[in-house]
């Protein structure tokens, strides 16, 4: 790599005094609106050549005051907000705000909720994963798996639709339980789902894993070791894939998740191969531990016996004083959490997800903080991509799984 | 024995009267400490040879307009892989003297966590390598999460009320 500085200053320059008496430095903007970043968000990136030397994010385009709007919204209504952070894997997101609010409120769900919560957040986890790896392939200029796979990407939405009746932004589920049963049609479909999802993703590995030029792109492009992983924050497959065996499905169970037998893959170097492999061992992972809930569903309530919280039945709404009341009271709004903070977190298509919930005994929370993976580990990118060619820096990026909606919130 | 209790008695043992306030709210451990102390305190449980709580989960603010001295909060969340521990630390501010040292140089993740800290409540973090706002716009003038400021922008002089319903 040549660089135009004076050769008495070779060894020993900053950063900023090499700029200095550099002046072949190209300054790329690898602006908000681009095909190759997942979302819009901003680097500029200094690069000698092909080589970065320096990478600044610029964050925050699709800011949308969440914790703001969440500090005048009842607690349901919040729903809608969490759907749009993580915006691939929205049920997860919904699922974990319902399941602090219920921490937060003492409400116990039976166990038929919990394993239908399960089956929708594996779901979705394997939607993420499709987008994240399927883009990947893309961006490495193969187009053909992310075809093949994103196909069922549609037959998940179509199970979506049947449970909550939207496609991306799914508010699924309320506080208290779900608000339908998993009907016929959706059993069908997530049994035809465990049928021929299982091919495809045999299909797109065989394009990707030995794939000679898939494995020189992404082998030590953007890696980072545990140490440096840990210290930036980093959870869910990135972490994983540097070696950490950190899932917050196995440390702090959740909704069932102890009754159900998975493993946790983990890599070696924490680099674009790893995070691809791990993403893809995870959703063999999710294919298990949804036959396993479809497998063992228990039969019983689909919601908690919690008529202060959950909506009542319709019917029993025009027929009894009391449901009537009930439902008056939830929809308008009347009804007061107790005084409270609470921190629960579910284990996110990208991580740690954390919901920070302060309650001062009003209808909507005083203060409403959620701790978004993506926004935390997207901090080390420049620390992974500096020193690389552009071509991995856009890699890096993609492996990471950015999105957009869960970097600003 | 790694829970609530030996570890509250272990830091009441090595900070004394600087750690106060310990409560458990729903099973995590919560107690306020000064901003004095509090990276060596997180320093302390970090390198601390048993404990090994070094992983930092989150750090927020929250903003109490009415305890007048205590305006602001800095609250971080700290967890320990290897035990399942999570333990939570809170810095009371006061607004006139909105100061707090940087977890930054123990931390790589506190970097933008407290940018968000300070462009939400202006809460300065000494030390910090870069703090500028960074989900706001650079130009607004005001930290949007303070409780006086309302939900929607009062500066905006482009929409027009009558259009809106006002």
């Amino acid at each position: 790599m040549e660089t135009l500085i004076a050769p008495q200053n070779k060894g020993n320059l900053t950063k900023d005094e090499k700029i200095q008496y550099v002046n072949e430095l190209t300054t790329l903007n690898l602006g908000p609106t681009h095909p190759a970043t997942h979302g819009i968000f901003q680097n500029v990136l200094t690069m000698d050549g092909e080589n970065i030397i320096a990478a600044e994010q610029t964050v925050g385009y699709i800011h949308r005051a969440f914790e703001k709007i969440a500090e005048r919204r009842p607690f349901y209504q919040i729903t809608t907000l969490t759907d749009r952070m993580n915006y691939c894997s929205s049920p997860i997101n919904n699922m974990g705000w319902h399941m602090t609010v219920e921490k937060l409120l003492g409400v116990e769900i039976p166990k038929r909720a919990q394993y239908i919560r399960v089956i929708m957040m594996e779901l979705a986890r394997i939607a993420d994963h499709i987008v994240c790896n399927g883009i990947l392939g893309v961006d490495t200029g193969a187009f053909t798996g992310f075809l093949y796979i994103y196909e069922q990407r549609e037959v998940i939405y179509e199970i979506y639709e049947q449970m909550c009746g939207a496609r991306l932004t799914t508010n699924m589920g309320r506080v208290g339980g779900m608000e339908r049963d998993l009907s016929k049609e959706s059993i069908q479909k997530i049994n035809q789902f465990l049928k021929t999802f299982p091919p495809v993703l045999r299909e797109f590995e065989k394009l990707f894993n030995r794939n000679r030029i898939f494995m020189d792109r992404t082998i030590d492009v953007g890696g980072i070791s545990a140490e440096r992983a840990m210290n930036y924050g980093f959870t869910g497959p990135n972490l994983r894939a540097a070696g950490v065996d950190y899932d917050v499905r196995v440390m702090s169970p959740y909704s069932s998740y102890e009754d159900f037998e998975f493993d946790i893959p983990i890599g070696q170097n924490g680099d674009t191969y790893d995070r691809y492999m791990v993403r893809n061992e995870e959703m063999w992972q999710s294919l298990r531990i949804i036959e396993q809930a479809l497998k063992n569903l228990p039969e019983g309530p689909y919601y908690a016996d919690a008529p202060q919280y959950y909506l009542p039945p319709k019917q029993e709404v025009y027929r009894s004083m009391e449901a009537l009341i009930y439902h008056f009271k939830i929809v308008m709004g009347e009804i007061d959490a107790p005084v409270g903070e609470v921190y629960h977190t579910v284990e996110g298509g990208n991580g740690e997800l954390g919901f920070y919930l302060i309650s001062d005994g009003g209808r909507s929370p005083y203060r409403l903080h959620f701790r978004r993976p993506c926004f935390i580990y997207y901090q080390a990118y420049p620390e992974m991509c500096v020193g690389s060619t552009i071509s991995d820096a856009i890699l890096t990026m993609s492996s990471l799984n950015v999105i957009a909606g869960e970097l600003d919130a | 024995m790694i829970n609530n209790q030996s570890i509250a008695e272990e830091i009441v043992r090595k900070f004394g009267d600087d750690v106060f306030d310990f409560e458990e709210p729903f099973g995590m451990l919560t107690f306020s400490t000064t901003r004095e102390q509090i990276i060596p305190m997180l320093d302390c449980l970090n390198k601390h040879s048993e404990y090994k709580i070094s992983f930092l989960t989150d750090i927020t603010g929250v903003h109490y307009p009415d305890n007048s001295g205590q305006e602001f909060c800095v609250v971080y969340h700290v967890h320990s892989f290897i035990h399942n521990f999570r333990a939570r630390i809170k810095v009371f501010l006061a607004e006139a003297d909105l100061h707090i040292p940087t977890a930054s140089e123990l931390y790589a993740s506190a970097n933008w966590m407290e940018r968000e800290t300070f462009d939400f409540f202006g809460i300065i973090f000494d030390g910090h390598p870069n703090l500028k706002r960074i989900l706001n716009m650079d130009e607004m003038d005001y930290y949007p999460m303070r409780k006086q400021y309302p939900l929607e922008d009062a500066t905006r002089e482009d929409k027009i009320d009558a259009l809106f319903g006002r």
